[in-house]
């Protein structure tokens, strides 16, 4: 996988899994934490108890599980690409979040909010257009 | 208060963690043999690594920042408003890691900030 091509396509698969195993997880994440309550009123006694609800949360474990895969495939893209290459082209899983949000989860989400998502996504076509790797191999 | 401590968690030591995990990644070396075993030896390849490990303690601190936020806000908020994160990220890629950030790419990022801050207003 030296060529040029090859370098691309292997990073634009590894960016198709992150895109899609990390707003799941995320999702997953929210969805289990609104059900523990919310964090603005938690006190240090109540901590055991909290961290018990969090850890006997499918959801939240259906989003770790989600989370660690578009892990490993971040490690793996961030063996021969640039971390400020990959980090914004990542980001159009925004628009991922916001879809599930709005679909799964019936999140109300302005017109605002949705012009600042597609504000998001022109920036990560910007920084696609850019060469995933300026650094030496080693 | 709590918001915004739990949001500099998430930024800070969110982008602090992936900075040393891509500093240990880069010391394993690039990864061409994609078969499930050849990738294990990776993952213990990398978990020898130090930077690995304090990576991965700064990301665990901002995993439980990130579930404590989720628990007050919206994910369709919580999400976007975490890309912050991507202004520290550029500049510890090139302060950090030696990456040339071209002016194209930085272009990129400054719209990334604006959605984030468009979607911070969207909320109100």
């Amino acid at each position: 996988m030296s060529s040029s091509g090859g370098l691309h396509f292997k990073t634009y698969c590894m960016i198709l899994i992150m895109v899609v195993f990390g707003p799941l997880g995320n999702v997953l994440l929210g969805k289990g934490m609104k059900n523990v309550g919310s964090a603005a009123s938690w006190a240090p006694s109540e901590l055991p108890h909290i961290f018990s609800s969090v850890f006997t949360s499918g959801y939240i474990w259906l989003g770790v599980a989600s989370l660690l895969t578009f892990f490993v495939a971040y490690m793996l893209i961030l063996s021969w690409a640039d971390f400020s290459y990959v980090q914004p082209a990542s980001s159009v899983a925004y628009l991922v979040v916001a879809l599930l949000a709005y679909f799964y989860l019936g999140e109300k989400i302005s017109p605002l909010h949705w012009a600042g998502i597609g504000v998001i996504c022109l920036g990560v076509f910007v920084v696609g257009n850019t060469p995933p790797r300026t650094t030496e191999v080693r | 208060m709590r918001e915004a401590l739990f949001l500099f968690f998430v930024v800070v030591a969110g982008t602090g963690g992936e900075l040393c995990v891509t500093r240990a990644m880069k010391h394993v070396g690039e990864v061409t043999d994609f078969r499930p075993l050849a990738l294990v030896r990776v993952i213990f390849r990398a978990m020898k690594v130090a930077w690995m490990w304090v990576g991965l303690a700064m990301m665990t601190l901002a995993f439980f920042s990130l579930l404590a936020l989720l628990s007050i806000e919206n994910v369709s908020f919580v999400v976007p408003v975490t890309a912050l994160s991507y202004a520290a990220g550029a500049l510890g890629g090139v302060v950090f890691l030696g990456e040339h950030v071209s002016r194209r790419r930085w272009v990129g990022v400054l719209l990334v900030c604006l959605g984030v801050t468009l979607v911070w207003l969207g909320k109100r």
